[in-house]
């Protein structure tokens, strides 16, 4: 059986697997990080939204073979040792930014990335069109359009710019 | 998904042979459609032979031509500052495929190996009049795309790059997308450049993306949004499905052309 080396939230592992094993596979149910859902598994919902060598891709839709050699982030790599949270699931909580929590990792996931690839900013719209690939049957997203401007100054460290808003 | 070995060659050269060693290997390029194919179990493929070794990722600028490497993604794409200044109705469309977690996948010669009818891709490509470059040969656009999921790629042939004619005037690209599925229900691509004035649409054809020509001969004479607003489409050549019939894409059509012509300026 084939192997996959990959570096999921700073720890290395190696992983027997098929050619057909998808990443999301393997973050579950090989290293038991269950924080990452599996939807709709049409690569339309998001729930399994994950960071690749920095880029947020649907895990779902990836074979685990194609991530030999990545850097892999999952939820379960945001919060600090000591249980602190990352600022934009501070802002999640804060803003009443879930209610099933179905979503919720692959929405943070997805906003971390896109706040973070936006250091000039982000308008609501921005915002609402950077989460089209995250699907959530709860909340109406206003709630989570709120969490994620909110994080935008604690992930940057600034105010947002004015023109943004 | 049925089970098949996987293989990542390191060269063109290497991954042609392993393509050819075998009637059912199948090559592998941002995989964001090919994956829920073979999920669905659409596709039984004996070997996947992953592209993304092969070094063939990247966008180069001279003189007159935009080259785009076929493994380079959407996102690169929509954020590459020589696109956004050669071509900036291709980078707004790159920008616009799928979603961000697709963008980041997916690749351009993914899509034009793939031709959906619905994609995005195929309607810059037609519009631009670009080349598509294979391990084998140059394809024009106008001999490449042969029908829904149909191209002039023949079997075992990889495609190493696209070629965008310079300078381009004007373009744009406006999709009416299916909200789900972020594919083009109607994308208009209008186009003025080496290859003249160009219309093409994707999403609406029963044979995937083709030029409007009486639209473009109408901008030819004067580029304006009202130019081509009294020129229908004929339904008769259009899908019908669920998201719309064809006699509502055909009139998307025209909005969608006035749309690109007034954002293109």
């Amino acid at each position: 059986m084939p192997q996959v080396t990959l570096t999921v939230n700073g720890k290395r592992h190696t992983v027997a697997v098929e050619g057909r094993t998808l990443l999301v596979e393997v973050l579950r149910e090989k290293l038991g990080l269950t924080g990452t859902h599996i939807g709709c598994d049409t690569s339309q919902c998001g729930a399994c939204v994950v960071h690749v060598n920095g880029d947020s891709v649907k895990s779902c839709t990836m074979l685990a073979l194609q991530a030999e050699g990545a850097e892999v982030t999952t939820i379960e790599g945001l919060a600090k040792p000591d249980g602190t949270l990352h600022p934009m699931q501070e802002m999640f909580r804060e803003h009443h930014a879930l209610q099933c929590g179905y979503c919720t990792p692959g929405m943070v996931m997805s906003a971390i990335d896109l706040v973070a690839k936006h250091p000039e900013g982000l308008t609501e719209r921005e915002i609402r069109e950077g989460l089209d690939g995250n699907l959530c049957r709860c909340t109406g997203y206003h709630n989570i359009v709120k969490a994620v401007a909110a994080a935008w100054p604690l992930m940057h460290a600034k105010p947002m710019p004015a023109a943004a808003e | 998904m049925y089970d098949f070995t996987y293989h990542r060659p390191t060269s063109v050269a290497d991954a042609v042979a392993l393509l050819g060693s075998d009637a059912d290997a199948k090559a592998l390029a941002g995989g964001q459609t090919f994956i829920p194919v073979l999920k669905q179990r659409l596709n039984k493929p004996s070997k996947v032979v992953d592209l993304a070794g092969l070094g063939l990722a990247g966008i180069s600028l001279s003189g007159n031509a935009l080259v785009i490497g076929a493994t380079t993604r959407h996102a690169a794409v929509a954020a590459s500052a020589d696109v956004r200044r050669a071509i900036p109705g291709l980078a707004a469309l790159a920008g616009g495929i799928g979603d961000n977690q697709v963008r980041h996948r997916g690749t351009i010669g993914g899509s034009l190996a793939n031709n959906d009818p619905a994609a995005c891709y195929p309607a810059a490509v037609l519009a631009l009049g670009a080349t598509i470059v294979t391990n084998k040969r140059s394809i024009a656009a106008d001999d490449y795309f042969q029908g829904m999921f149909t191209t002039a790629l023949e079997p075992g042939e990889i495609i190493t790059s696209v070629s965008f004619p310079l300078p381009v005037e004007k373009s744009a690209y406006a999709k009416f997308n299916q909200p789900a599925s972020r594919f083009a229900l109607v994308g208009v691509f209008v186009a003025k450049g080496p290859a003249g004035v160009r219309v093409a649409v994707t999403g609406a054809g029963q044979n995937g993306v083709f030029r409007q020509k009486a639209m473009e001969a109408a901008l030819a004479a004067s580029w304006s949004p009202d130019a081509v607003a009294g020129i229908k489409t004929s339904a008769a050549d259009l899908n019908s499905d669920i998201h719309g019939s064809a006699e509502y894409r055909a009139h998307l059509i025209t909005v969608m052309a006035k749309r690109a012509i007034a954002a293109a300026g």
